[in-house]
């Protein structure tokens, strides 16, 4: 937006100040530590010039000036705290608390209202108001969102960042005058993403929030941002925790890589962990039932068939998990290969980062990874399958970013025609199957027919509009798309599990055809899924894509973990869960991981393998266990998460639950009952651990430990792996789902009863 | 199927060639949709929206915006009173009053057959002939009481379609 | 739905309203009988500088309120655009007080067409639209009527009468909303939108309807370019004053014995437009004020109005707006907190609602004036609504805020004894007919 290259100077409140030409006033005195008050605006939505709060003086200006609108000038000359200011923001005050209803000690909003906040600042201490307010009652527009409109002060923020943001258009203003009125898209209710993020932004309590309001006052709760334990974005939700239990979720304290971003999941999914079914104690089969015993008879039962099992030469097969923090699932790829010597370890893949590294060692541009936040600022953006409004909420967002307020071309190939072609610069619609064949084409090879779709681009400064019918599409090769996009520099190119094995080195190869700096995302599902890969829950790979039969890397990791480790690669996850089938495998360790969901194994198959499943649930896969442990959940334990895009981040937890344990905590005991002394589980020597040996993970602790985001980079040569590329199987999530997870949240249930409903209807 | 008749949707047509953005065609196409139904009904509201490819919710927008357009039916004869300035100092607040009187209804009020509904209003442009009333989108002026009853009788017996 | 139009007063000169008493003047074959479309013939022949110079010669100042020179507007227009231009009519008269381009529109149409025509010869636009107010629906025919004759004998649409010369002309209605009478709400109406007037700059001249540079002209301006092309600029600047060119379309109305529309030459005496032209005072009672612009500008007691002339900058000296041309005479009974409150009811109800200011304030205001005026004042609101009033000057959105705050603070300041005289539950002293009454309540709730 600003021209970075020239400054001007000003002078606010006496102060020579100097900001980028292009710099709105407001901003400029922002960023000098002055205050200029404002409801309407907010920071990359469009203006609104509308609440007064923001009025300066300006010289030679005759009326007072709203600073969200003004730019910065040379030679400015600015008041923002005289007489005439001061009266004018008191008087804005006292018109908007005229229809205000004072049940600040009843509202939600309470305690974290900027129209308290700012009439404490600024405000009258009596109000000259003695007509009648008009009282209305309060709506339910969805499960998740409510409405008391007397609270609202038609500041616009909801229908902004609903429309300009999400590009979701629920919101919008009715009636005129003092009648007017934020309405909903359904004249009474909301059909939308329940992203709750006109909640958030609401700068007093006119949006509430379904699974909230009326529980608690803010200053009751603790607040702790952690990463979100759902997609594989990472966001930060802000957890508000009373009594070591979350009663919310929202984005109050806006420090994560997602900023003003979260979706419904982030906001409200974090329900589960009070969920009526937690496992609380550990269970153990006894006559075919499984039964509660104490955690000490669980972990030896385990403890004691694990070796039996060994001992009997039969294997033992163990499934890591894509939303356990970094320190657990490099610790549990250890015990595996340390403890119990085997390395048939894998986890539910949802993205092929082995491919990627391996395409790009090498050839790669200096930064080959993109972080989440690049694709705001993306000059070009090569988006192949996924869908990211659905799978990964937060990319979608920075995409639209992009695309709002940096004219981002975004060159779209997909099998369907997703939400983000709204957005799209050239959007190509390919047969489902037929993306790789796509990608080989942009390489030279044989044509793809394609229905192809083009827009103007992001021309409309202002803001964009509804959306309004697109030219239609046309049937034709991929030619011009690939023209269009050969043209282009510094392109970030984003894709789905469409893309894998062959396919990937494919897309490299296109990649750095390309002039300037071309960074890739690789998109998977869960919280930790790239983390999962990185940490090494791979049967042929070590931590950081060292392939387990390199004996050099072998034996780097035996001197580290102080023993042999097997040499040669273990079973995948297909082919463990085919072994179980047959009744040859002799255990099963299934770590926050539910294969049975769509893998489903004969239980007299099973009969002979003796399975332990450590879980928050007693899932598909739990209840055929013979031993469950009740595991603590990722806002309950500490130690780092990788996001989709390799961004690392630090879980702070802050909730307690009574009788379940960390993975970590767990994995230890197990490794000492079986006669290896590991230290204490410490998440942050664990850390230390894989900041020390996981090639690419020599990220700043400083940045990390700051609550910042560090981006991780495993490219770390070639990555000769022997893979299946039908062990990627993505969720294929909605807003709404979440793997094995979401189905524990009321709020994420109730809103899908209420689609499903709706669409019967 | 369209709800409109053929004649309104022609002149649709017509409306939709006469803007670069079909969007501009929403005020005339719901004021126009309104002279025919009556009022702006959530099946107008719904087929508006569809031939302009915008929601519904952009449509209740703008319907809420404008005062002539209405979500309820109103009487077959509206009967619009100007109390605005120019009226007022010329007894338009009296001839609302009678109009509340006569017709047996209050401000927004709809007769119970359907006949009348009343309205007070804003400046209509009579000023120079004050007062005056609206009924539908014909103008009386210089109205007295009692002129205004005759104004009243003629819609009512039918003198005036 | 026929109203009278007086046969031309003897004081009045007629120009823009010269064909308002001839038969079917709002037919082709009438109009082109009495110098209809000469002018546009004489356009086609001048460059379009030498249109705007004789338009700036004239200095006919706009005739919807604001009073800005139409030459100087048409001259920020650029040249060369990217985007399609556009010249507008604002034919959404709404100032209450002012009943004008209502005549114009039903007796002359055709001076409108052949006016935007010339704006946009003048400019370079192509193609335009009327926009009319809603409540006038039946001249959305008159003028469309208009339209398609001017069609048919090829006035409008590709290459006018030879010329190469193409323009594209529509009529749209609007629907009940004064706030589209600002210009940039008026576009945005005109997008199919709600009318909330946009950020400003942009102005219409470089990005207006669609994004493309804009003039916007009242109906009244807009049928006065004929005239000053056909007569010359330096002709109609010399039926008026300096810096106030021509003549002006004066609606007379409330406490007078004749009122009605005429059309003045800029400078006449108030006095003489109520006693000469009005025919006095109503039931020959005395002058008590006079609005001298439409609601929106401040009143002048009788005094004030005794020495006043009726141009842009007289009436600015004195403290207020010629506005639109709507000259409200008051006589003595008339109940000033009354007349106040009834113009705040306007603004309340015409708020668009964008802005705090006077979406809060119009509404506060109209409470607590109806208050007094039922007898429900207090010593103090007299002062509350003065600051009130204050406190939504200058610092609204658009100039809405400004037309509900100044003629109420003028009110306050110039009949602040009938104030007093209504407080602590004293009947209202003055026009017992008037019969104090709680505002009206607020437009249909859709919601």
């Amino acid at each position: 937006m600003a021209d970075t290259e020239k400054l001007v100077t000003f002078t606010v409140n006496d102060r020579k100040l100097a900001a980028p030409a292009g710099t709105l006033l407001i901003e400029a005195c922002k960023t000098a530590n002055v205050e200029v008050p404002s409801f309407c605006y907010y920071p990359n939505l469009s203006l609104q010039a509308a609440c007064r709060m923001c009025l300066v003086e300006i010289e030679k200006m005759p009326k007072l000036q709203t600073a969200c609108t003004v730019l910065v000038a040379e030679g400015m000359v600015v008041q923002t705290e005289s007489e005439p200011v001061r009266k004018a923001r008191k008087s804005a005050l006292e018109f908007i608390l005229t229809n205000h209803p004072l049940d600040c000690p009843v509202c939600d909003a309470g305690g974290e209202c900027e129209l308290q906040d700012m009439t404490f600042r600024y405000g009258a201490a009596e109000s000259r108001f003695v007509e009648i307010k008009q009282h209305r009652d309060e709506q339910q527009w969805s499960p998740v969102v409510y409405f008391d409109r007397p609270r609202c002060i038609l500041c616009y923020r909801c229908v902004r960042v609903c429309g300009e943001g999400m590009d979701v258009w629920a919101l919008g203003v009715g009636n005129r005058g003092v009648s007017s009125v934020i309405i909903p898209n359904k004249q009474d209710h909301l059909e939308c993403e329940e992203c709750g993020m006109c909640i958030d932004i609401c700068p007093v309590g006119a949006l509430t929030s379904g699974a909230y309001r009326y529980k608690t006052r803010p200053w009751e709760m603790k607040h702790v941002a952690n990463v979100c334990t759902f997609c594989g974005d990472g966001c930060k939700t802000t957890l508000g925790i009373r009594n070591d239990e979350i009663v919310r979720g929202d984005n109050r304290d806006k420090s994560g890589i997602n900023g003003d971003f979260l979706c419904i999941k982030g906001r409200y999914g974090f329900d589960f962990t009070q969920h009526k079914d937690r496992l609380r104690q550990p269970l153990v089969r006894v006559d075919g039932v499984l039964k509660p015993v104490s955690w000490a008879f669980a972990l030896q039962t385990v403890a004691r068939r694990f070796q039996e099992t060994q001992a009997a030469g039969r294997p033992i097969g163990v499934l890591g998990s894509t939303r356990t923090v970094n320190e657990e699932n490099y610790q549990l790829q250890k015990f595996a290969r340390r403890v119990l010597q085997t390395n048939h370890i894998d986890h539910h893949r949802t993205a092929d980062f082995p491919a990627l590294y391996d395409a790009l060692a090498g050839k790669h541009s200096p930064v080959p990874l993109a972080a989440s936040e690049d694709l705001k600022t993306a000059k070009a953006v090569f988006l192949i399958g996924s869908d990211p409004t659905n799978e990964h909420p937060l990319l979608a967002w920075n995409l639209r970013w992009g695309y709002r307020l940096n004219k981002t071309r975004l060159y779209l190939l997909n099998s369907q025609p997703i939400k983000l072609r709204r957005q799209a610069f050239r959007a190509a619609i390919v047969p489902a199957g037929s993306e790789g064949q796509a990608i080989r084409f942009l390489n030279g090879g044989g044509a793809v027919k394609a229905t192809l779709s083009q827009t103007a681009g992001p021309d409309d400064k202002r803001w964009p509009q509804t959306p309004a019918s697109r030219p239609e599409a046309t049937q034709e090769t991929l030619g011009d798309f690939r023209e269009r996009l050969q043209k282009e520099s510094d392109v970030i190119i984003v894709f789905g599990a469409e893309l894998r094995g062959d396919d990937i080195h494919e897309l490299v190869k296109f990649g750095s055809s390309l002039p300037g700096t071309t960074r890739y995302i690789a998109l998977a599902d869960n919280a930790n899924s790239h983390g999962a890969a990185d940490m090494g829950l791979y049967p042929d790979l070590l931590p950081g894509y060292t392939p387990v039969a390199d004996v050099a890397a072998r034996q780097r990791f035996e001197s580290l973990w102080g023993g042999a480790i097997p040499s040669a690669p273990g079973m995948d996850a297909g082919d463990i869960l085919g072994t179980a089938g047959k009744g040859e495998l002799g255990a099963l360790y299934v770590v926050g991981s539910n294969p049975f969901r769509h893998h489903p194994v004969d239980p007299a198959a099973l009969r002979t393998t003796f399975v332990v499943v450590q879980d928050l649930f007693l899932t598909e896969t739990a209840k055929q266990a013979d031993v469950v442990l009740p595991a603590l959940s990722a806002y309950e334990k500490q130690g780092t998460l990788t996001n989709t895009c390799g961004e690392v981040q630090l879980q702070k937890g802050g909730a307690l639950f009574e009788g379940a344990k960390t993975d970590l905590e767990i994995l230890h005991t197990l490794a000492g009952l079986l006669g290896h002394k590991w230290a204490a589980p410490d998440a942050d020597e664990i850390f230390t651990e894989i900041r020390g040996n996981v090639k690419g993970y020599n990220v700043s602790l400083v940045q990390v430990l700051a609550g910042s985001s560090a981006l991780s980079m495993s490219v770390n040569g070639p990555v000769p792996h022997q893979h299946a590329l039908t062990q990627i199987q993505p969720n294929r999530d909605s807003l709404f789902t979440a793997g094995s997870l979401g189905r524990y949240s009321t709020a994420l249930n109730a809103i899908l009863e209420k689609r499903l409903r709706a669409e019967k209807v | 199927m369209s709800i409109f008749s053929p004649q309104l949707n022609t002149r649709f047509d017509e409306l939709l060639k006469r803007y670069p953005v079909p969007r501009s065609a929403m005020v005339p196409m719901l004021l126009y949709a309104q002279d025919e139904l009556g009022y702006l009904t959530p099946e107008a509201i719904r087929e508006i929206a569809a031939r302009l490819d915008e929601s519904e919710l952009a449509v209740h927008e703008v319907i809420g915006y404008y005062s002539m357009l209405r979500t309820k039916p109103a009487g077959r004869f509206h009967v619009q009173v100007c109390t605005n300035i120019s009226c007022l100092l010329r007894g338009g607040e009296e001839i609302f009053e009678h109009c509340k009187q006569r017709l047996g209804v209050n401000n927004h009020g709809v007769t119970p057959d359907g006949l009348f509904s009343l309205e007070e209003v804003e400046c209509i442009g009579a000023c120079s002939w004050a007062p005056a009333v609206q009924v539908n989108y014909d103008f009386h002026e210089n109205l007295t009481v009692a002129k205004l009853d005759q104004v009243l009788d003629k819609y009512r017996t039918g003198g005036v379609q | 739905m026929s109203f009278p139009v007086a046969k031309a007063h003897p004081l009045e000169v007629r120009v823009v309203s010269k064909r308002f008493d001839i038969p079917d003047a709002n037919t082709l074959p009438v109009y082109l009988a009495h110098d209809g479309f000469k002018a546009l013939e004489k356009a086609f022949r001048l460059a379009p500088e030498a249109i705007i110079e004789e338009v700036k010669v004239s200095s006919l100042r706009g005739r919807g309120g604001a009073g800005f020179p139409t030459g100087m507007k048409w001259s920020f227009v650029p040249k060369q655009s990217a985007k399609p231009k556009y010249v507008l009519c604002n034919a959404d008269e709404s100032e209450p007080g002012t009943c004008k381009d209502r005549l114009i529109m039903q007796y002359d149409p055709f001076a409108m067409i052949e006016g935007m025509l010339i704006a946009g010869r003048a400019i370079d636009a192509h193609q335009g639209y009327i926009f009319i107010r809603g409540e006038y629906r039946y001249l959305v025919d008159v003028v469309e009527r208009a339209i398609a004759e001017a069609y048919a004998a090829g006035y409008l649409g590709k290459n006018i009468r030879g010329s190469g010369f193409d323009f594209e002309l529509s009529a749209h209605t609007g629907a009940g909303a004064y706030e589209c009478g600002e210009e940039s709400a008026l576009m945005e109406s005109l997008e199919g939108k709600r009318g909330i007037p946009r950020l400003k700059p942009p102005f219409p001249a470089t990005s207006g309807l669609y994004g493309g540079p804009t003039v916007i002209n009242n109906v009244e301006t807009l049928a006065t370019i004929p005239h000053i092309i056909l007569g010359g600029g330096a002709w109609f600047l010399g039926l008026g004053l300096p810096k106030n060119g021509g003549t002006k379309l004066t609606c007379l109305s409330g406490h007078v014995n004749n009122p009605g529309v005429y059309e003045l030459p800029l400078g006449f005496p108030l006095k003489r437009l109520i006693e000469e032209i009005g025919g006095g005072i109503l039931g020959g009672k005395k002058l008590k004020a006079v609005v001298p612009g439409g609601s929106s500008t401040p009143i002048f007691n009788a005094a004030e109005a005794e020495t006043l002339t009726l141009d842009f900058d007289a009436v600015a000296k004195a403290g207020s707006f010629l506005g639109s041309g709507g000259v409200v005479v008051l006589h003595e009974e008339t109940c000033m907190v009354k007349f106040a409150t009834r113009i705040m009811q306007f603004y309340k109800h015409e708020s668009c609602g964008w802005c705090v200011p006077c979406r809060e304030g119009t509404n506060w205001l109209l409470l607590t004036l109806g208050r007094v005026h039922r007898g429900g004042g207090r010593a103090k609101d007299i002062d509350l609504i003065r600051e009130v009033s204050e406190n939504i000057l200058g610092r609204t959105f658009c100039a809405l805020g400004d037309a509900a705050a100044m003629p109420t603070l003028s009110i306050i300041k110039k009949f602040r004894e009938e104030f007093e005289a209504h407080l602590d539950g004293r009947p209202c002293p003055y026009a017992p007919t008037l019969v104090p009454r709680a505002p009206a309540a607020g437009p249909f709730v859709t919601v």
